[in-house]
């Protein structure tokens, strides 16, 4: 039985009748029209699909779209400034080479985001602990640790200059 | 996935009806569910979203312990002041549950209503004394994992919260897996006055005590009180990951870390 799913998608309220089985990924990707988030490994392990629910990152192949209805969900596609400028940690990750191919990468800045969100003084431990979800076969780690690192630097100069402004 | 159904009942007695129907199932974090409906290895007729139960979730202060509602995630519980204040050592098990996005979704009664035999909470719930509540009852923590995947749960009946007593002294020590970070032997050790409960995780179908280390540990809260003592790899579980003998191996070693952690 088709059943009306919505939620809030990069700021836009979104509303789509959905069978109830649908995927928080396939609900995004298809219904939505929202391809950054990608489709790894399907089993939980890749977070190659992360998206942020209500702030926190979760793995939206491992999440019904009815689980979150009513929620507030970010995806790679709303990180960027409506200007087209990137977000710091994108920056980052294209500055110090964080990426090869890049199928990784929407979740790997998904989760960094959010591991900067939950604590802004991250030691190199604890970005290669926080990011044991997210899987890249290309790059070995150690220029996305790097990048994350970059990002959250510039992430808390952003949130110092926004204080400073108010 | 098969098609299924989908109700979020708003309270619990709600919950209780839905799930009365026939191959109902219930949906907690859905970080095992949904896995197993994708590998199409269930077919449920409809789930039973338990998120907008109210009074499932959050961490309360109670006589001698804590209560942790079912509905509770595990990042909540490790990132609670309240559980590093009170019971450090379970807020410690759930930051090393599964990854981070994992943390974010999964519940600790969808855990341990699940009862894997490699999952962390059940030594949790053994060791510390843990009574759980029940739609309909109390169960106690000792009588609560019955085997492989089995609970003393009846059909239909809904975890609502569990209540964890605090220790003098406690520590969870585990060997994970590295893809999954299920425990290949997890440990708790915890300690109330004279008393020492030791549950493992991860070696066998289902948690279990040894009162023999628990008797040495009572008469010697130090790691070298478990010298030359070990479990039986009989009945132990045997994959690609380790064998039955090197999983009895690891039950010792861990304890004794786990004793060193408690301090």
């Amino acid at each position: 039985m088709p059943c009306t799913v919505t939620m809030t998608v990069n700021g836009k309220t979104v509303s789509r009748e959905v069978e109830e089985r649908t995927l928080l990924v396939t609900f995004l990707r298809e219904h939505v029209g929202l391809t950054g988030t990608h489709v790894g490994c399907d089993t939980s392990q890749c977070g190659a699909c992360v998206v942020h629910v209500d702030g926190r990152s979760v793995k939206s192949c491992a999440t019904l779209a009815l689980q979150v209805d009513g929620a507030t969900v970010t995806t790679i596609e709303g990180l960027a400034a409506a200007d087209g400028a990137l977000h710091p940690m994108q920056a980052a990750f294209r500055e110090h080479h964080g990426l090869q191919c890049g199928f990784c990468t929407p979740g790997m800045v998904m989760s960094a985001v959010d591991l900067v969100n939950s604590n802004p003084s991250l030691s190199e431990q604890d970005i290669r602990e926080g990011l044991e979800g997210n899987i890249c076969r290309c790059t070995g780690y150690h220029n996305i640790v790097k990048a994350v690192q970059a990002g959250a630097e510039a992430m808390n100069a952003d949130q110092a200059a926004k204080i400073a402004a108010e | 996935m098969y098609a299924f159904s989908y109700q979020r009942p708003t309270s619990l007695a709600e919950a209780v009806a839905a799930i009365q129907a026939d191959e109902a199932k219930l949906l907690s974090g859905g970080q095992t569910l949904l896995p197993t409906l994708k590998q199409r290895l269930a077919q449920p007729s409809v789930l039973v979203d338990l998120s907008a139960v109210p009074d499932m979730k959050g961490v309360a202060a109670v006589d001698g312990g804590l209560t942790v509602g079912a509905f509770t995630r595990h990042a909540e519980v490790a990132h609670s002041d309240l559980v590093k204040a009170t019971i450090p050592a379970l807020a410690h098990l759930a930051e090393g549950i599964g990854d981070r996005q994992v943390r974010n979704m999964g519940t600790l009664g969808g855990s341990i209503a699940n009862a894997d035999p490699s999952a962390d909470y059940p030594s949790a719930v053994v060791a510390l004394k843990a009574t759980l509540t029940t739609d309909r009852r109390a169960i106690a923590g000792d009588d609560f994992f019955t085997g492989m995947f089995e609970t003393a749960l009846e059909p239909g009946e809904i975890v609502t919260s569990v209540r964890f007593a605090t220790p003098d002294k406690a520590a969870y020590a585990k060997f994970r897996n590295p893809a999954s970070r299920y425990a290949i032997v997890g440990v708790f050790v915890a300690k109330f006055g004279a008393e020492v409960r030791v549950a493992v995780t991860g070696a066998a179908g289902s948690v279990f005590r040894v009162p023999a280390f628990e008797a040495a540990l009572a008469a010697n809260f130090k790691a070298e009180a478990l010298n030359g003592l070990s479990v039986s790899a009989d009945d132990l579980n045997a994959d690609l990951h380790a064998s039955a003998d090197y999983r009895a191996h690891l039950v010792t070693v861990m304890a004794k870390r786990a004793v060193e952690a408690a301090g």
